[in-house]
């Protein structure tokens, strides 16, 4: 545990400024009453820039959002009462489909919690290959997002990028797991197979393509003039609020907090194995967000590199009884999520299955920003701010 | 490839008997969060109820109900815990449906609703739970509170986290809990018109009302074991 950030907040740079400017002119106009003839646009649910059916009603003054709340709950499965009639290891299947393009990821969280409540760990070679398709969904999730990123603001190729390369890491996980979206590979105690052979070699392969990928991306869309004037000092989120509201991953790295949960916590998993950079930045816009994960994109490359070199031999499945019975307790462990902080608080009682889980997915306090975030941009702006905060409704909405 | 494994080095499968006896450990102490845990109650003195730390894993501490919004406001500016991770409720009331594996065509069996808190305690059906980080040294803390059997009602704390507001929303709709000072309690998943508290013990799941679970055959009696509610259905 180290102290690495001041924890003073720093001050506010010019962009933060005008955006702080935009937002109390946006307030000012609904206290003054000067409002014209405002409107209320709805945009979705059904709406090629909501990932899903994600629904926003903004009203607006002219040009300028006045108010906006986005409406969830048109994709909620209740998956927390779902999880208190099955047993332990059935769960996977469900968590799968909360962040559907990272699918594995949210696997792991759940999985290491039911380990701490049982005291079992699985096996060095178990944590390895969990954590290399661990890394791999969340390229297959991020290229995805710098790909779509594009689409937003109307450039259409690099989207054509992304589906070509995420290609090749779903083949990869694919052929670990037998499922391309929904592996369901993690079981307590380690995993349901070995590697297949020439596995290894391949996935070095896909990794330098990735890296092309990123090359590609940067020069094709960060470089790109539109691009940057659409993102730079747009939505603004500085570091005290991106706390408050439980911000993770990305989009909180992006507001200047030095916090990785692959670095800073101890986690039955190898990252502790490898050398890789947190990446930060200062200014807390939409393109500082857009910039970290394609950093991180990279480095999630580098890390399953690293970690292809060094995979220990040995058994991948722990000694766990037949039927597993967790013992009683309550547990609580996050992993960093190709969205963010995605957690499981995981109460047993000695039952086959779980008495009560709590989800705490990335995108849902992500998301519930937005209401702060989009007071005073411009219509446009809600498209790309949204783009940036990168949310699956599955992860909303649970 | 599982036909191609060695036999004998790698063995999934054991005994209960095996994992149960491994699990002993020795007696851990985690000066970080104790100290964490002894400088809490001198901030909150007589709010705090009960802590309870587990070493090198995490801290539980409730507070009295009254307390909690004023307690989470005091360890957010004395302890910086100022990263709001999640807030969420328990029900503590076993369900009266058990797992929902009854055979509809007969007779409901009669199951044990005895209500037994979890760690450190509770005197009561509901209990909120909230998780606080330090963004800086990274420490977590798990706070719990009672929710008052009666009115099941607490303080809001979109004071103290604005971003508890969805949070507190979606504990409203699902476990029926309702938050004093928040500034709008409307569902965030439900139709307007929805009867009920989903997340509640006593809610059925109807889905496992109407038609035995077919997964229940998934989970296999051990050889000569004598598990008796782990045998599929007839």
């Amino acid at each position: 545990m180290t102290i690495l950030n001041d924890p003073v907040p720093a001050k506010l740079g010019n962009r933060q400024q005008l955006s702080y400017i935009a937002s109390q002119a946006a307030d000012a106009r609904l206290n003054v009453e000067l409002e014209t003839e405002g409107m209320t646009l709805n945009i979705g649910p059904q709406h090629p820039a909501t990932h899903g059916t994600l629904r926003i009603i903004a009203r607006l003054d002219g040009e300028q959002v006045v108010w906006a709340e986005p409406s969830c709950g048109y994709m909620h499965r209740g998956y927390e009462k779902l999880t208190e009639v099955r047993t332990f290891p059935q769960v996977t299947s469900l968590v799968n489909r909360i962040d559907w393009l990272g699918s594995f990821a949210n696997e792991v969280p759940f999985i290491l919690a039911a380990e701490k409540l049982m005291n079992v760990e699985a096996p060095p070679r178990a944590q390895w290959i969990r954590t290399i398709l661990f890394e791999l969904s969340r390229i297959a999730n991020v290229s995805l997002f710098l790909g779509d990123l594009g689409v937003q603001m109307g450039a259409i190729t690099p989207v054509f990028l992304a589906f070509r390369d995420r290609e090749y890491v779903l083949n990869l996980i694919e052929s670990a797991t037998g499922g391309r979206f929904h592996p369901n590979f993690d079981r307590i105690g380690g995993l349901k197979d070995d590697l297949p052979a020439g596995w290894i070699d391949e996935t070095k392969v896909v990794m330098k393509k990735l890296r092309n990928f990123c090359d590609e991306i940067e020069t094709l869309l960060f470089g790109n003039e539109i691009f940057q004037s659409r993102t730079r000092g747009i939505g603004v989120i500085p570091r005290d609020v991106a706390l408050q509201y439980g911000l993770s991953g990305a989009n909180l790295r992006a507001s200047g907090v030095d916090w990785d949960l692959r670095r800073d916590q101890t986690i039955p998993l190898a990252y502790d194995k490898v050398d890789f950079k947190v990446w930060t930045h200062p200014d807390g816009d939409s393109f500082a967000r857009c910039w970290i994960r394609l950093q991180e994109t990279r480095e999630a490359t580098k890390i399953v590199d690293q970690l292809l070199d060094g995979i220990p031999s040995g058994p991948v499945m722990a000694k766990v009884p037949k039927i597993i019975k967790v013992p009683e307790g309550e547990a609580w462990v996050s992993t960093e999520n190709p969205l963010g902080e995605m957690g499981y608080y995981v109460v047993s009682r000695g039952d086959l299955g779980p008495f009560r889980v709590k989800i705490r997915s990335a995108s849902f306090n992500n998301i519930s920003i937005t209401p702060w975030l989009l007071r005073g941009v411009y219509v446009p702006d809600i498209i790309t701010i949204l783009a940036s905060l990168y949310f699956i409704l599955g992860d909303i909405d649970r | 490839m599982h036909l191609q494994k060695p036999k004998g080095e790698v063995s999934p499968l054991s005994s209960p008997a095996e994992t149960t006896a491994s699990t002993a450990t020795e007696v851990k102490v985690d000066a970080t969060r104790d100290a964490m845990v002894a400088a809490i109650r001198t901030t909150l003195g007589a709010c705090v109820v009960e802590t309870l730390v587990k070493p090198g894993d995490d801290i539980w501490v409730r507070v009295t109900t009254e307390s909690w919004c004023s307690s989470i406001q005091a360890l957010k500016d004395a302890h910086s815990f100022d990263y709001f991770c999640f807030l969420s409720a328990i029900d503590w009331m076993p369900s009266p449906y058990g797992r929902g594996e009854d055979d509809p065509s007969e007779p409901a069996p009669v199951r044990d609703t005895v209500i037994r808190p979890g760690y450190t305690g509770g005197d009561t059906r509901m209990q909120m739970l909230v998780r606080l980080v330090n963004s800086v040294t990274h420490l977590g803390i798990n706070i719990k509170a009672d929710v008052p059997n009666d009115s099941f009602t607490v303080d809001s704390i979109c004071t103290v986290f604005a971003g508890a507001n969805w949070h507190e929303r979606e504990a409203h709709e699902m476990f029926g809990i309702g938050f004093t000072g928040h500034p709008d309690l409307r569902n965030m998943y439900l139709p307007v018109d929805f009867e009920g508290y989903p997340m509640r013990k006593d809610f059925p799941l109807l889905a496992r009302m109407v038609k035995p679970w077919p997964g229940i055959v998934d989970v296999e009696p051990l050889p000569g074991g004598t598990d008796d509610e782990n045998e599929s259905p007839s």
